[in-house]
């Protein structure tokens, strides 16, 4: 079966050739479900692999598909590696996005651009397939960017909307920015280690000075900054919202902003041979969480909160790998992918509810309108806040348990970050469901829950999260943990925890402790105060304006960055080109001319000049060559 | 008794003419003052070829004279023909009026 | 002989068609243009199942007093660049068929003119041979420019035609040079390329370095490398659209082509002091390009500079002498060419059907047709080296050979991947995206040879993006054989 793994990217594949070229031409029913079915046949597909991979003793299997680029000592086959991880990350890929698939057939409906959309979806699947199947980094990289396009299209699907296309751009650009540095990382691989396949790359790790290794994992991190969204890349997923919801769930959520993550897990031999790096991955991630967190406790619009929130868990993410516990880690992608999606794919169904309204000061009670979307939405809230026994709790304790051993100062930020998280998630969940309806009169009427096609998905999802939790359960309570076990292999380095018994139990009780504390504060506030987001900006306190414009950093940007660019390529155009430049090739032009007008004036006509020329020219040769 | 007169006195005179012949072609701006100077030019090659030739006892060089004044008669005539023409055109003979070759 | 074919075909073609009226030149010239692909596709089958190698090399002597011989051969480089040549020429041919032109027999008869000087540049084996059939290039172009160019043509065609002289003059006088310090043993001097080569070697550094800034100067200014560009944008944007498309798709290749086969070998002590100076120029070109491409609002000067950017790259790569570098330069000299024209003919299809190339003017085009917008986002996709098209496996060389030599460079260099995808992005949402604007015109159905080429040259950017195999196989061994010679 594993040498079927080829079947896995090639049905979203073909899904995607048949809707792209006949989309169109079929009935929207048809296209949806073409698309849905080719997923579920990875799913499957992925699923047998996967029981294979587990049961087998041998856990790294390379498929090799052709030989792509050649190049004297660089050889780049289009090879997958079927690993634990990969398998992982396959489930995950196919089976949540076998789920949004179908909750798009529903949420989609009334669109005209309903066949495109489940293309480009498709194509998505695709290459996030190819991201996490690739045996060498090219591939991976080529799947890297491929997301890349398939974010820009799906951001801006409504094409006819110019803010929303701007949104697409400034993702693809501030990917590229990442790519850059992931492509001279990957250079910098073949440089010292003469290839970029990782078995091959992995194994010689050691033998690199550290400096080398330290550059190489830096490089590569700043193209998980990008695809991540972390400081000071992550301007693009808050704007990322434009695009319609089910891809923020799919793409921002659950899979394309984890590329990051796996990329890390997989070449966690560098981070562990360098700390600078890892130090470096987990500061940032760090700071990422809070400050993310910080800028979600005043946002109104119901998608930006949850941007800002995947930004923010993605930080614990890597806060958890620059500590070195990878499993953690995925453990934690896992977890996410099942409650985040769960919350994004809530608010769309909210958002179809209230007619495309997603102004969060303008909803209130929805929970007697939406009753499943309610429940499912609350369970999410509740596993993001880290309450047992739902299954984000068990993934980011262990994270802030890894964190505490490394860095005590690091464990604090993360646990504000956490403390922030609960807040904001909880006012979100108030707001929107609690309370007395403050949107309009048509907005209550429309009200309404949502299709099946909409609300399975949603309900599939919040049973994933409850019972989540089990695919990790901490060792100190004596069970399994299944995530780490089955991680192993991947890991190099191992870094097996030193806490007591003592600490953990204590840093998991304060943890609980902070999460429930927090939610109370927020129900005092939004439930017992029924304290509202302010109406206006005036109302605001200077502080809570700043972090309501978000730091003001996609202003910074574009003053430190756009402006000055578009700046100097004006100066660059007019002054340089045209000026200098041609200027000087103009110019040779015109000093020829002007000699040449100069010259012309030999030419008098005058036979007693032309004569006396003729003398002194005579009397010239004469004198040399008598001289000779 | 030619041989009396040293043969500096030729070269002397010949060269002061050829220098009047000279500079009467670039000074000068009537056509027919021109045409005499190159004519006294000729000539004053003629004088230095007929006394070396004297000197010598070689008759190749009054041999040549005579052909020199055969070409320069030849010349004149077509020179002052060309004249005649350019006089019909434009009613003087001053060279400085050819100017149409101008930049 | 083959390739004596391959060389007088077209021209022949070219003084056939002046004798034809009427609109049937353009078919004409398109049934001859598919022959000479045809033959050149033999030429490919021939050379890589190594046989009938007699048929793919010439070599008669011409002017026995000077050493010129009429020599030509084909090597991988050189095929590549023939078969860019013959492939591209009849898609320039297509998309000129809704255009009418006055006097469409001399427009297309100079176009295989130009075909037939290009073969010659590619396959030449001798000095001088290369030197005649890279002047024979200019001259249809010229006229091209001249007669069928848009505003201000007379004064930038004479400005381009002047400038471009100007540089070969440089090459002339280097030829030269080495031409005298050639036959060393045999006592007989000769422009044939082996002796050139040897020539080379057996100058001091000085004399190298003069030889390698000469050469360098033609190359430079044809491809074109910052700062000698300036003829460059001025020139596309005048030019009709094919003589747009030769020149960006074919002709800057010449320039890249020779410093691959005629500068490299030919003073290596000179390319391992000066090279990176050189390299210096392109990289600074690469970003200065990209920048002043951002801020353009003539589509066509856009892609004029987008180009310039490009070049640069490839520029920077083949003179980086190593593996990687010189054959992503090969293939990046093969999608360039591909996608070049794609992008050409698109700004060609907007001035058609909206009569204007001005991004402001333009907008919402891709609600009016979506299978425009489509084609034109493959093609930009290839232009920005998205991975699986053909744009990436040149770039991702390049970069890392340029890599191999010095991090900085490349580092530098890569900026192209950003800021390429910042003009491109932005003017496709200008342009494509968006609403419709108030004033124009309905955008309409594309023509049918308008899109067949447009879809010719989607197929060509994704096949050779995912299955570049066979360029590579090509060019690989040529390169590694190329690359041997600098060490000898």
């Amino acid at each position: 079966m594993i040498k079927l793994i080829g079947l896995v990217p090639l049905f979203p594949l073909i899904g995607f050739i048949i809707n792209g070229f006949f989309g169109k031409k079929m009935s929207k029913s048809m296209s949806g479900a073409i698309a849905c079915i080719s997923v579920l046949a990875s799913f499957i597909v992925a699923v047998l692999i996967f029981m294979e991979v587990s049961a087998s003793q041998q856990k790294s299997n390379v498929v090799e598909l052709f030989s792509w680029i050649n190049s004297g000592t660089l050889k780049i086959p289009f090879s997958f590696l079927v690993d634990p991880l990969s398998c992982l990350f396959l489930l995950i890929i196919t089976g949540i996005g076998f789920l949004i698939h179908v909750y798009s057939t529903g949420y989609m409906h009334e669109d005209e651009g309903f066949s495109r959309f489940f293309t480009y979806l498709n194509l998505f699947i695709f290459f996030m397939l190819l991201l996490v199947l690739g045996n060498n980094y090219l591939i991976m990289f080529v799947g890297w960017e491929g997301v890349g396009l398939c974010s820009y299209l799906l951001i801006g699907f409504w094409f006819k909307n110019d803010a929303y296309n701007k949104a697409a751009n400034k993702a693809f650009i501030m990917n590229r920015i990442g790519d850059l540095g992931f492509l001279l990382g990957i250079i910098l691989i073949f440089v010292n280690f003469g290839s970029i396949t990782f078995g091959e790359v992995f194994g010689k790790a050691a033998s690199i000075p550290t400096a080398t290794v330290t550059a190489i994992a830096l490089l590569l991190f700043v193209g998980a900054m990008g695809k991540s969204a972390q400081l000071p890349l992550y301007t693009w997923l808050p704007d990322a919202m434009a695009g319609p919801t089910p891809v923020s769930a799919l793409i921002h959520a659950a899979t394309m902003v984890t590329a990051g993550i796996y990329m890390v897990v997989r070449s966690n031999v560098f981070y562990s041979i360098s700390e600078t790096a890892s130090e470096v991955v987990a500061v940032i991630g760090a700071l990422t969480a809070l400050f993310a967190a910080v800028i979600a406790l005043l946002q109104t619009d119901i998608k930006k909160v949850l941007a800002y929130s995947t930004v923010s868990q993605l930080g614990l993410m890597f806060l958890a790998l620059g500590v070195g516990a990878y499993s953690s880690a995925v453990f934690h992608v896992t977890t996410h992918a099942f409650f985040k999606a769960l919350l994004f794919l809530g608010a769309g169904s909210v958002i179809h509810a209230m007619g495309g309204e997603q102004n969060i000061s303008k909803m209130g009670g929805l929970k007697k309108a939406l009753p499943v979307t309610f429940l499912t939405m609350l369970i999410g809230t509740i596993a993001i806040s880290g309450v047992p026994p739902f299954a984000g709790f068990f993934s980011k304790d262990e994270i802030l348990a890894h964190t505490y051993e490394h860095s005590q100062l690091l464990w604090f930020v993360g646990s504000i970050a956490s403390l922030g998280t609960a807040f904001y998630m909880f006012r979100m969940l108030y707001l929107t469901f609690y309370g007395k309806f403050r949107g309009t009169h048509e907005q209550e009427h429309h009200l309404h829950e949502s299709p099946k096609s909409m609300t399975i998905p949603l309900m599939v999802l919040a049973a994933l999260t409850v019972f989540g939790g089990l695919l990790g359960m901490p060792e100190f309570w004596g069970m399994k943990n299944w995530m780490s076990e089955n991680l192993d292999p991947i890991i190099i380095r191992k870094n097996p925890s030193i806490l007591s018994h003592e600490t953990e139990w204590t840093l998991m009780i304060i943890a609980v402790g902070v999460a429930i504390s927090t939610i109370y504060f927020a129900y005092q506030m939004f439930m017992k105060y029924k304290v509202l987001p302010a109406e206006k900006e005036a109302d605001m306190k200077p502080f809570q304006r700043v972090i309501f414009h978000k730091f003001y950093v996609d202003e910074f940007y574009d003053a430190i960055i756009r402006k000055p660019l578009d700046a100097i390529s004006q100066v660059f155009y007019k002054f340089f080109d045209k000026q200098i430049l041609d200027g000087i090739v103009n110019g040779m032009g015109d000093i020829t001319k002007w000699k040449s007008q100069q010259l012309r004036k030999l030419q008098t006509g005058h036979i007693g000049f032309y004569i006396m020329a003729m003398v002194v020219g005579i009397i010239t040769i004469l004198f040399f060559s008598l001289i000779k | 008794m030619i041989n009396t007169i040293p043969i500096n006195y030729y070269i002397m005179l010949s060269t002061i003419l050829f220098i009047i012949g000279a500079v009467g072609v670039m000074a000068r701006r009537n056509a027919i003052i021109v045409f005499m100077c190159i004519e006294l030019m000729l000539n004053a090659v003629n004088l230095l070829l007929v006394a070396f030739s004297t000197l010598h006892n070689d008759a190749n060089g009054q041999v040549f004279v005579f052909f020199i004044m055969a070409v320069a008669a030849a010349e004149v005539a077509v020179g002052l023909a060309i004249l005649s023409m350019i006089y019909r055109n434009i009613k003087s003979i001053d060279i400085d009026l050819l100017s149409k070759l101008k930049h | 002989m083959l390739i004596g074919f391959l060389i007088l075909f077209p021209l022949l073609a070219s003084l056939l068609l002046f004798f034809i009226k009427g609109d049937g030149a353009k078919r004409i010239a398109f049934v001859f243009s598919l022959v000479e692909f045809g033959i050149s596709l033999l030429a490919y089958v021939w050379f890589r199942g190594n046989s009938n190698m007699d048929m793919l090399s010439l070599n008669c002597t011409w002017i026995e007093s000077l050493g010129i011989k009429f020599a030509v051969g084909l090597d991988g480089i050189g095929l590549l660049l023939v078969l860019l040549t013959t492939f591209l020429v009849p898609l320039i041919i297509l998309s000129s068929f809704k255009t009418t032109y006055d006097k469409p027999n001399s427009f297309y008869a100079l176009i295989l003119m130009m075909q037939s000087a290009l073969v010659g540049v590619f396959v030449a084996n001798d000095g001088f041979l290369f030197y005649v059939f890279w002047e024979l290039a200019l001259i249809p172009i010229y006229f091209i420019c001249l007669l069928w160019g848009g505003e201000n043509r007379a004064r930038i065609t004479f400005k381009f035609f002047l400038y471009t002289l100007f540089g070969s003059l440089f090459m002339l006088i280097g030829l030269i040079f080495l031409y005298n310090h050639t036959g060393i043993d045999t006592g007989i001097k000769s422009f044939a390329i082996n002796d050139l080569y040897a020539a080379g070697r057996s100058l001091n550094l000085s004399q190298q370095s003069f030889v390698f800034w000469t050469i360098f100067i033609a190359f430079a200014i044809k491809m074109p490398i910052f700062p000698l560009h300036t003829w460059q944008p001025d020139t596309y944007v005048t030019a009709p659209t094919q003589g747009t498309m030769l020149l960006s798709g074919i002709m800057l290749k010449m320039g890249t082509f020779g410093l691959i086969k005629w500068l490299l070998p030919i003073a290596p002590l000179a390319l391992a002091k000066w090279g990176g100076v050189a390299m210096g120029f392109a990289v600074v070109g690469i970003i200065y390009a990209s920048c002043i491409a951002i801020v353009q609002k003539d589509y066509k000067r856009l892609i004029a500079y987008s180009s310039i950017a490009h070049v640069g790259l490839i520029a920077a790569g083949i003179l980086s002498a190593n593996q990687q570098g010189v054959q992503g330069a090969v293939i990046q000299m093969l999608s360039h060419g591909i996608n070049v024209v794609g992008l050409f003919l698109i700004a060609d299809i907007l001035i058609r059907h909206t009569g204007t190339r001005d991004i402001d003017k333009l907008g919402g085009i891709r609600s009016m047709n979506g299978q425009f917008g489509v084609l034109f986002l493959i093609i930009l996709l290839g232009s920005v080296a998205l991975p699986l098209t053909n744009g990436f496996v040149g770039e991702f060389l390049l970069i890392n050979g340029v890599f191999q030599y010095s991090a900085w460079l490349a580092a530098f260099a890569g900026l192209t991947v950003i800021l390429g995808a910042v003009y491109m992005l932005r003017s496709y949402q200008a342009i494509m995206l968006g609403e419709k604007k108030a004033n124009e015109v309905t955008f309409g159905s594309l023509a049918d040879t308008d899109k067949a080429v447009l879809m010719i040259i989607c197929l060509a950017v994704i096949a050779f993006g995912v299955y570049p195999k066979p360029l590579n196989d090509l060019a690989e061994p040529a390169v590694k054989a190329l690359l041997k010679l600098l060490t000898i």
